[in-house]
C-alpha cells in the first residue's frame, strides 16, 4: 500500500484526526497531539486575543499546523477581518472559516462562507471553510478556491453523530477536494462510520472535552479514525441484507 | 402600601420627605407606568404582549411531578417545559435538574467560565426605586469620576489581568449622559477586549453611538415584570415606565450591539413568573434576532446603605439553584451570568452547573477601585456602594479558585470585528 497520507493546501499530514476548537482546555490540546496524534490543531482567533498568560497558543507543540477559526464573524467581511488578524498573531496561513448568523444553533451560513473563501483565497490563505453539507455550495467552495470542505455532521456540541450522513456521502463522492467532517461526532464509532464512507479525515473537540477521561477518549478516536480509513481503503465488503443473498444468480437464464 | 423597602433617611430636606412620603402614600401622585415620556423611542414588537400572556396564564401550582419528569426527559424544551422547571412541584428533582443542566452547560460551554469585572462611574440617580443604594431619597454620598479618573480606575483594573469590563452608571442623564459614557467605553477600549453597559435604557441611535464608540453588549434588568408590582416600587423617574425598559434590549440590537442581558431582580415579586419572564423574553429576542448573543442574570435582593434589612425574602440559594437550572434547560446556549451578590460557595457550586460566567474583584462603589486593588490611601473620596456584595475575591483568587475546580477560567473569548 502506498503511504496514505492527507494532503491539505500542498502540506502532507499524516493523522487524520484534526482539533476542534470549542471547549478549551490545555489538558485537551496534550490529549489531541499525544494521544490522538493530531497534526492540526483549530485555534478560535477571538480566544487566542488575550493578555492572558496562558495563551493557548503557547501550548501548542511547534510541530503542529495551527487551523486559527473565525468563529464569532457573522459575515464574509468579519470572517476576512478575523483570519488576517489570525495571521498577524502568528497562526499562520491555514484557516478555518466559521460564519454563523444564530447564536442558538451556530449553523454556517453558506453563501456568506462561500463569499469568505473566495476573498480568503485570494489574499493567499489555504481556507478550510465549516458548511452545511450541500451539494452546490460545496461546488461554489471549489470554484471560489477552498482547499478543502468540511461539512458538519450534526449541529455542533450536540454530539449527535452522522445526522447528514446521505449528504455527506455526496459530497464524498462529488468534490474532488478532502472532505473532513465537522460538528457533531459524539463517538469514536461515529467517527470510524464516517471514515468507512470515505470521508479523509474528522474534526472533534466536544466529544473528548466531555469525556470521563480525555486522553482516553483520544486514542480511541485516533483507533477508530485508523480503522474506519483502512476499511474504506481495502473497499467494504458484501453486507448481507435481510435473509441473505439468492445463492442462483438472477441472471443466470441468460444465454450466451 | 406593603412596602418592607421603605426607609426615611436622616439628612433629606422637608420638601424631599414630603414629596418622598406622597409618592409612596397616594398613587394618584405617580405617573402612569404605561405611558412614554417625551423623548422615549416606541418601537414596534409584540414580544411584550407574548411574555405578559405567558406569565399572567402561569399557575405553579398546577404543575405536577409528572410534567417535571416530561419535561426533564425531552430534548428540547418548550414554554411549557419551562413552567414546570419552575414550578414548586419540580423542587423534588432538583439534583436531577442539575445532572442535567451540567450535561447542557458542558456541550455548549465546555468546561470554560468567563470572568469580567463591573466598574461604576457615577452613582447620580434621578429615579426612585425603593429598594436600591442609589435611589435619589436616598442621601449616600454621590459621585461622578471624570475621565481621568475613569483611566486611572480602568489601568488599576487592567493591570490585574481582567480583560472584559462592564461599565456602570445611576441612571441620571443629567448627571451621566451618553456622551460622557460614550467616552468611558472609548477609554476602556484602550484597556480591556470586551467592553459592556448597565445604565439607563436609551433610544436606538444612542445605543448606535455608544457601540461605535466601543460597547459591544448591554444589560438591562427588567426588575420585574409584574407591571402591578413594578408600579408600587419604582416611584418616581424614567425608570417608572416600564415598556419602555422592556424594549431597551431589541433598540440595543438594533443600534448594532452584539449581545443583550436580561433579568429580573429576584425577591421583588413572584419569583418563578419572573423568571418565566426573563427566560421567556430572552428566548423571543433571540428568535428574533438569531445571532444575538442571549445572557441571563439572576441577582437576588441584597442589603444597600441606610437599609440592612433588605434581603431576598422566599428565594433561597435552592430556588436560586432551581431557576439557574431551568433557565440552563430551556436556553442551553444562553451565558449565565452570577454576581458577587452570592456567596463564593454558591458560585463556586453552580459554575459547575449552569453558571458560566462570574465577577471578580468587585466593588459597587465609584472610585474605589485604587484603594481596594492597590491600598493606596483613597485621596480623591469615593462614593457609596448600590448594595453590599457577598464574594469580595480577587480576579487572582476567583480564577486559581475556578482552576482548583476543575474548570477553565476564561479571560478573553472575544473580538470586536
Amino acid at each position: 500500500m502506498n503511504k496514505d497520507t492527507l494532503n491539505i493546501g500542498g502540506r502532507e499530514f499524516h493523522s487524520r484526526f484534526i482539533l476542534g476548537s470549542g471547549k478549551y482546555s490545555l489538558n485537551l490540546i496534550e490529549a489531541a497531539v499525544k494521544d490522538a496524534g493530531a497534526e492540526l490543531i483549530t485555534v478560535a482567533v477571538r480566544r487566542a486575543n488575550t493578555k492572558e498568560q496562558e495563551n493557548i497558543l503557547d501550548y501548542i507543540p511547534k510541530n503542529v499546523t495551527l487551523l486559527p477559526n473565525t468563529s464569532g464573524a457573522r459575515t464574509a467581511e468579519e470572517a476576512a477581518r478575523i483570519a488576517r488578524l489570525g495571521r498577524e498573531l502568528g497562526c499562520g496561513d491555514f484557516v478555518k472559516i466559521e460564519i454563523m448568523r444564530d447564536s442558538k444553533y451556530l449553523l454556517p451560513d453558506n453563501a456568506e462562507t462561500i463569499r469568505a473563501t473566495e476573498i480568503l483565497a485570494k489574499e493567499g490563505f489555504i481556507v478550510l471553510p465549516y458548511m452545511y453539507p450541500d451539494l452546490y455550495a460545496a461546488r461554489d467552495l471549489v470554484g471560489a478556491g477552498a482547499a478543502a470542505v468540511m461539512p458538519l455532521a450534526s449541529p455542533i456540541g450536540s454530539n449527535k453523530g452522522l445526522a447528514t450522513r446521505e449528504f455527506i456521502q455526496i459530497l464524498v463522492d462529488e468534490i474532488d477536494l478532502p472532505i473532513i467532517v465537522d460538528a457533531g461526532i459524539g463517538r469514536p464509532s461515529q467517527a470510524c462510520e464516517a471514515m468507512e464512507m470515505g470521508v479523509d479525515a474528522i474534526m472533534a473537540n466536544t466529544a473528548l472535552a466531555t469525556a470521563g477521561d480525555t486522553p482516553l477518549m483520544a486514542a480511541a478516536f485516533k483507533q477508530a479514525i485508523e480503522a474506519g480509513r483502512k476499511a474504506y481503503l481495502s473497499g467494504l465488503g458484501r453486507v448481507l441484507g435481510r435473509g441473505g443473498d439468492a445463492s442462483d444468480p438472477l441472471t443466470g437464464f441468460l444465454r450466451d | 402600601m406593603d412596602n418592607r423597602f421603605i426607609i426615611d433617611a436622616a439628612g433629606l430636606s422637608e420638601a424631599a420627605l414630603a414629596q418622598k412620603h406622597r409618592l409612596e402614600t397616594d398613587p394618584a401622585s405617580r405617573k402612569d407606568p404605561m405611558t412614554y415620556l417625551p423623548g422615549m423611542e416606541v418601537i414596534e414588537s409584540d414580544i411584550k404582549d407574548i411574555v405578559l400572556r405567558e406569565t399572567a396564564s402561569y399557575d405553579p401550582s398546577r404543575y405536577t411531578a409528572k410534567d417535571v419528569q416530561k419535561a426533564l426527559a425531552r430534548e428540547n424544551r418548550g414554554i411549557n417545559d419551562l413552567k414546570a422547571l419552575l414550578s414548586p412541584a419540580a423542587a423534588a428533582f432538583l439534583e436531577q435538574m442539575a445532572a442535567k443542566a451540567r450535561r447542557e452547560t458542558e456541550k455548549h460551554f465546555g468546561n470554560s467560565v468567563y470572568i469580567f469585572t463591573p466598574l461604576y462611574i457615577a452613582n447620580y440617580c434621578e429615579n426612585y426605586c425603593v429598594y436600591c443604594g442609589f435611589n435619589r431619597y436616598n442621601p449616600i454620598r454621590r459621585m461622578r469620576l471624570t475621565p481621568e479618573r475613569i483611566e486611572r480606575e480602568m489601568e488599576v483594573i487592567a493591570a490585574s489581568g481582567m480583560e472584559e469590563i462592564l461599565i456602570l452608571t445611576g441612571e441620571s442623564r443629567a448627571k451621566s449622559d451618553v456622551r460622557y459614557i460614550g467616552a468611558a467605553c472609548e477609554t476602556a477600549r484602550k484597556y480591556f477586549r470586551n467592553v459592556g453597559l448597565e445604565i439607563y435604557p436609551v433610544n436606538t441611535d444612542e445605543y448606535h453611538y455608544l457601540h461605535e464608540h466601543g460597547a459591544d453588549y448591554v444589560t438591562v434588568f427588567q426588575e420585574t415584570y409584574d407591571i402591578a408590582k413594578y408600579e408600587t416600587l419604582h416611584l418616581a423617574g424614567h425608570k417608572r415606565v416600564w415598556p419602555y425598559r422592556f424594549d431597551a434590549q431589541e433598540r440595543a440590537l438594533r443600534g448594532g450591539m452584539r449581545g443583550v442581558a436580561f433579568s429580573a431582580l429576584l425577591g421583588l415579586a413572584d419569583f418563578r413568573a419572573d423568571a418565566l419572564a426573563t427566560a421567556l423574553h430572552a428566548h423571543l429576542i433571540q428568535r428574533k434576532y438569531p445571532a444575538a448573543e442571549i445572557s441571563l442574570s439572576c441577582p437576588r435582593l441584597r442589603p444597600i446603605v441606610n437599609n440592612g434589612a433588605i434581603h431576598p425574602s422566599d428565594v433561597g440559594e435552592k430556588e436560586l439553584c432551581q431557576i439557574l437550572c431551568a433557565y440552563r434547560l430551556f436556553l442551553p446556549f444562553a451565558q449565565i451570568t452570577v454576581s458577587s451578590r452570592e456567596s463564593a460557595r454558591f458560585r463556586d457550586g453552580i459554575v459547575k452547573i449552569a453558571a458560566t460566567k462570574v465577577s471578580a474583584g468587585v466593588s459597587t462603589g465609584i472610585g474605589d477601585h485604587e484603594t481596594k486593588y492597590t491600598g493606596k490611601e483613597d485621596e480623591d473620596g469615593h462614593g457609596d456602594e448600590q448594595f453590599e456584595i457577598a464574594d469580595s475575591r480577587s480576579l487572582k483568587a476567583m480564577y486559581r479558585d475556578i482552576e482548583d475546580e476543575g474548570l477553565q477560567p476564561v479571560l478573553n473569548d472575544y473580538l470586536y470585528v
